[in-house]
């Protein structure tokens, strides 16, 4: 049996021999810059050298900002029309993808994904020439189908900053989306659309009673992810913008962030309102978590 | 089939073929503007070619190459690990490790910036690229991922090969990874694309014009005024860089979109 006490001994070690590297990694370019997040929001700095304890005064001058405030709303504001309008989109997507008439089924799939894998910053340069100025493809296409006498300032104009946003972040997001929905869509138990058509239900009825309650936990899944990347939304408006838009229109928490701590240079205000973004995304944690147990409640 | 029914099914894929378009617009309009500009409107290289001279373009697609092909080694290999130890293994503050990992992974990670700015600076790693593949070679995400893969590697056959005098590191390595292959596939295009795409890290790392990545180089370009004249250049620009991760993602892609749905139909 001394054999196998050695290959015990090993097995014992395993798994911390395994995680060590991501244990190491995770304490110090995790844990410890947590920690540093949060002794810096008590202090005002200039650069990583200068720094002042200043107690709750980052908190206390956060709850009268402004240009925080705003920022909030506009991220709410975002992410709020993103959620609504990208779940409905996708879903359509999907419905159409997964209907037994449409052909090509596989090249479509990819089409509407492809997307997905340009990034947020090639996005908006893209979207920044698509939507720009008199000569941008949709203020020309527009202008010559005779629906509009004057270009839109899509960039320009504060009123249309939010819908520009919406644009090019649902162009971005929709086919994601919708690979997730097909795969719910087809993990829908068949029998219950065939006991629905015995029920004479109409299609809109088996949408209803059928299929939305057969795919409700990845309609909360996008609905959950769809609102924590709204609420981190940076890279779009930053460059599709180039800064923070007209009259601020375009202004994020994470852009605040980014242009507090690295462009102003005060870390330890962007600590503040890093840790205000974690209560954001902590109550919209709890929400979800609150109602998907409802959900739960209920099926029993 | 009925008439109606013939209508409806034409309508619908009339209805597909019209969205894929809206889809597919913008990117054939890049393409359009990057090969444009050659006299009388002919396609030319033209925009390639001041590109690849004039400006670092290809120095910061090796950049981007290299960054992104050792972030994603690098968390692939730690997550797989990571996750294996937690699918395979009892343990002595397992428990724990799992509910810090649920906890960390609804973290937003905007919030380590200042910190880890700081540390960057007392390490001077600032305008290098360890703090760009380091830091983030610990993913929670991808952790949790390959425990819930390697969670339906047979324990009967990891007890077979210690039986046969298999180490433990090979029974990782030779055993449960080739098991878990569509997961390895998705989560490397996973990794490489987010790296990739990264934007806010890299601009506030890297200082000389060198060593930007593409994002960094893009959204660089993108602020100057003669590329604003000049779309043709910029979606040139653009074009080169989207085109490597698109490549990648056509070769792995029926391992992406797998692996990409198992997490939220089974969750």
């Amino acid at each position: 049996m001394s054999g196998s006490g050695g290959w015990t001994w090993r097995h014992r070690a395993a798994p911390y021999l395994f995680l060590a590297p991501s244990a190491a990694l995770f304490a110090t370019f995790l844990a410890y810059p947590l920690v540093r997040s949060a002794v810096l929001s008590f202090y005002k700095s200039a650069g990583p050298d200068h720094e002042v304890f200043v107690g709750m005064a980052n908190y206390a001058f956060l709850l009268r900002d402004r240009y925080f405030w705003w920022a909030v709303a506009n991220t709410l504001l975002f992410t709020v029309g993103f959620v609504a309008l990208e779940l409905p989109l996708a879903l359509g997507l999907a419905l159409l993808l997964n209907h037994r008439r449409v052909g090509l089924k596989k090249f479509f799939r990819l089409a509407f994904f492809s997307t997905y894998l340009v990034g947020q910053v090639f996005v908006a340069v893209i979207f920044a020439l698509l939507l720009g100025g008199r000569q941008g493809l949709v203020n020309r296409l527009l202008m010559d189908g005779g629906v509009i006498g004057e270009p839109v300032g899509f960039l320009t104009d504060p009123r249309w900053s939010m819908v520009s946003m919406w644009i090019a972040a649902l162009w971005l997001m929709s086919g994601y989306g919708m690979i997730y929905l097909l795969a719910a869509l087809q993990g829908v138990d068949q029998r219950l659309y065939e006991a629905a058509a015995v029920d004479g239900a109409s299609g809109w009825g088996r949408l209803v009673h059928v299929t939305l309650p057969g795919i409700r936990h990845v309609l909360w899944f996008l609905v959950l992810v769809g609102a924590i990347g709204g609420l981190q939304l940076f890279e779009l408006p930053y460059v599709l913008f180039g800064g923070s838009g007209p009259n601020s229109a375009g202004l994020t928490v994470v852009m605040y962030l980014f242009i507090t701590g690295f462009e102003v240079g005060d870390l330890g205000y962007a600590s503040a309102i890093g840790w205000a973004l974690v209560a954001m995304i902590g109550v919209l944690a709890a929400l979800y978590l609150r109602s998907t147990g409802l959900l739960r409640e209920e099926r029993r | 089939m009925n008439r109606r029914g013939v209508c409806s099914a034409l309508g619908l894929n009339l209805l597909v073929w019209g969205l894929a378009g809206v889809a597919v617009l913008p990117l054939a309009w890049m393409v359009g503007m990057a090969f444009g500009g050659g006299p009388d409107g002919a396609w030319s290289l033209e925009n390639f070619k001041i590109l690849l001279k004039d400006e670092p373009m290809g120095r910061w697609l090796v950049n981007s190459l290299f960054v992104s092909c050792s972030y994603a080694f690098l968390v692939v290999m730690l997550s797989a690990m990571g996750g294996y130890a937690l699918a395979k293994y009892q343990f002595f503050g397992k428990g724990l490790a799992q509910v810090v990992l649920v906890g960390a992974l609804l973290l937003p990670p905007q919030v380590l910036l200042p910190g880890s700015y700081e540390l960057m600076d007392r390490i001077r790693w600032i305008d290098s690229y360890a703090a760009l593949i380091v830091p983030g070679g610990v993913s929670v995400f991808g952790m949790l991922l390959f425990r819930q893969a390697m969670i339906a590697v047979p324990d009967d056959l990891l007890s077979a090969g210690r039986m046969d005098g298999c180490g433990e590191f090979r029974l990782w390595w030779g055993v449960a990874m080739p098991m878990v292959g569509p997961m390895v596939g998705a989560f490397t295009l996973m990794s490489f694309i987010s790296a990739w795409n990264a934007y806010l890290w890299p601009q506030i790392i890297l200082q000389d014009h060198g060593k930007f990545t593409l994002p960094i180089g893009l959204a660089n370009l993108s602020g100057l005024p003669g590329y604003q004249a000049n779309q043709g250049l910029l979606m040139a620009a653009t074009l080169l860089s989207v085109l490597p991760a698109a490549a990648l993602f056509l070769i792995l892609q029926r391992d992406f979109v797998a692996g990409l749905s198992s997490g939220a139909v089974k969750g």
